[in-house]
């Protein structure tokens, strides 16, 4: 244990996903150690973030204004809405640059464990959206796991009464430059069942 | 298929255990608690990623140790593979093959298949449900290794489902059971545990149906009198907690093979009738979790009214049926005989070491050297305070 502040940095430090007490010690001490300039510049940062972070009203994606930079966007397809679990879904998805267009962050899956259910999550926005706006396609590219798979049924189960609307789930599958032998029964299992004509 | 070395590093009692190792029989003699059915552990875990002694993987690890490491050289038909499991209580464990990293341990199921028998067999007859799920969901793996993926995500979709059950049942279970809202909720787990639970249910009842004549062939063989038959005959039918929705012919050597989509049906209606039940008493009440297999002798329920000879038979009759089964389907997998001899009476002993001095590779334990039976002389090592020596 060290003494008062350091150790309740290292502390705050260690509650952070993926710090673990080593992690937390050596981050405190390098903050220790740098210029005090930085550190003021971090904890500027971490005040706005406390203050509240702005979250598009549109799509829930993080924001700096009302709306995101996406959904501000008159070049994206106002038709196809690609439905993310979190932010950084977003990010991966458009790094692809195959996808044009608009987002709707739910905010997480559905986890009953942890007590999130429907409402926890941005679902009554998406179904405002879809009633609202022209939008004919709905992608659900929630995680290939337990709960993002629930979340893709039951968003499968809302979304089927919408005329006119077609839904469709992102393909699951082999990574590219992988290895057929190497990969496992349930991926290729899924692969082999989502498989294409060519 | 057998091992050709076998290395332990902080597995339980051994610091450090480096055997090399041929085909046939190898006998470990020591006291108890001297680490010889740690070394059958290890050879399990390769094949199963579980112990039949413990549940969790902390007790695995040497005392003050952060990971144990079990490394062995398999050799099948002309192939030789070396595999490599690191265990980390907390952390995710890892595996390599031929020195090669792999993605998930459960990517190593598959290349050892081994057949265990122990003292704690005889709760396949006289335990609960629980230990005999176990036996058909291992058996399984070894069968088919994808089947741990669909069952450790089937056992998230229960967990998932029942803390949903939990919460929504708070209200009332009538309340809830009207409620649309909580209902359409609740269908999303229905239908992820129907999916995953009928592929499940599949795969055991044509396991079971594949097992059955194996197993009674395999009683025949270990109760009937020398030259004679025995007065009963065993069996074994896969009890569903689909009870009558369950089709009749699934199961059994005569039957049908299993349809899964027949079974998906067949669950996601049996759910939704249990529905009030299920969230008044806030668990999953349908499902293999639930189900159970029967093992009759004579026609009745062993359980309750076999003797202990009896139930030792069929103990014995469950675990020569599985080595049948993985032979014929898998390649001839490794006998573990843990300390089971001195259990049994001479003539069970006999036929036990029949079979184990045929295999291609049997690892036996055994406290003193009058517990092993004359067929299986082999390389035999004495197990003493932490060191194996080669007699």
């Amino acid at each position: 244990m060290y003494e008062g502040v350091v150790q309740d940095l290292i502390d705050e430090l260690g509650r952070l996903p993926g710090v673990g007490p080593k992690s937390a010690q050596r981050i405190a001490f390098h903050l220790l150690s740098s210029d005090p300039a930085d550190i003021t510049r971090l904890a500027e940062v971490l005040g706005k973030v406390a203050e509240g972070v702005q979250f598009c009203e549109t799509c829930g994606n993080v924001a700096e204004q009302e709306q995101c930079r996406i959904c501000r966007d008159e070049r994206r397809e106002p038709n196809v809405i690609c439905v993310v679990e979190e932010s950084k879904d977003v990010l991966a998805v458009e790094r692809t640059r195959e996808f044009k267009g608009r987002y709707h962050v739910l905010g997480g899956a559905l986890d009953p464990l942890s007590g999130v259910g429907p409402d926890q999550l941005r679902m009554r926005e998406l179904l405002a959206r879809i009633s609202s706006d022209e939008v004919t396609e709905v992608i659900i590219a929630t995680d290939p796991n337990t709960e993002g798979e629930a979340t893709a049924t039951y968003l499968v189960r809302v979304l089927r009464d919408f005329p006119g609307l077609t839904v469709t789930r992102l393909a699951s599958g082999l990574p590219m430059g992988g290895d057929l032998e190497f990969a496992d029964e349930l991926t290729l299992g899924r692969a082999l069942s989502g498989r294409r004509a060519l | 298929m057998h091992l050709r070395h076998l290395q332990l590093t902080d597995f339980r009692s051994w610091e450090h255990a480096d055997l090399e190792l041929g085909q046939g029989p190898i006998v470990l003699i020591g006291r108890n608690g001297k680490g010889k059915t740690n070394v059958l552990e290890a050879v399990g875990y390769l094949a199963t990623l579980g112990s039949h002694r413990v549940s969790s993987d902390t007790p695995l690890v040497r005392h003050e140790r952060e990971r144990a490491l079990i490394r062995a050289a398999v050799v099948n038909g002309d192939r030789e593979l070396v595999v490599e499991l690191e265990i980390s209580p907390g952390k995710s464990n890892r595996a390599r093959i031929n020195r090669g990293a792999v993605g998930r341990p459960r990517d190593v199921l598959g290349i050892v298949h081994t057949v265990l028998f122990a003292p704690e067999d005889l709760s396949l007859v006289k335990g609960d449900p629980a230990e005999r799920r176990r036996f058909l969901d291992d058996l399984l793996v070894q069968r088919s290794p994808r089947y741990a993926g669909i069952r450790s995500e089937y056992d998230r979709v229960l967990r998932q489902r029942n803390a949903l059950l939990k919460s929504t049942g708070k209200r009332g279970a009538r309340a809830a059971a009207d409620d649309p809202y909580a209902l359409s909720t609740l269908a999303v787990w229905d239908s992820q545990l129907a999916e995953l639970g009928a592929q499940l249910l599949a795969a055991r009842l044509d396991l079971v149906a594949d097992l059955a004549p194996h197993t009674a062939a395999a009683y025949d063989g270990i109760a009937g009198s020398p030259g004679g038959e025995p007065d009963k005959s065993a069996g074994i039918t896969y009890r569903s907690s689909l009870g009558s929705a369950l089709p009749a012919d699934y199961g059994t050597p005569e039957g049908q093979r299993a349809d899964v989509d027949i079974l998906i049906k067949a669950l996601g209606d049996a759910v939704v009738e249990s529905r009030e039940s299920e969230l008044e008493r806030g668990v999953s009440l349908i499902g293999p979790h639930r189900d159970d297999l029967e093992i009759t002798l004579g026609g009745s329920p062993a359980k309750g009214y076999a003797s202990h000879g009896e139930s030792w038979s069929l103990a014995l009759a469950l675990r020569l049926a599985s080595y049948e089964l993985l032979r014929d389907e898998a390649g001839e997998p490794i006998l573990l005989l843990d300390d089971v001899f001195a259990e049994l009476d001479r003539h069970r002993r006999a036929r036990l070491a029949e079979v184990a001095s045929r295999a291609e590779q049997v690892f036996v334990t055994a406290a003193v050297d009058e517990d092993v039976p004359g067929e299986l002389t082999g390389v035999r090592y004495t197990v003493d305070e932490g060191r194996l020596v080669r007699e």
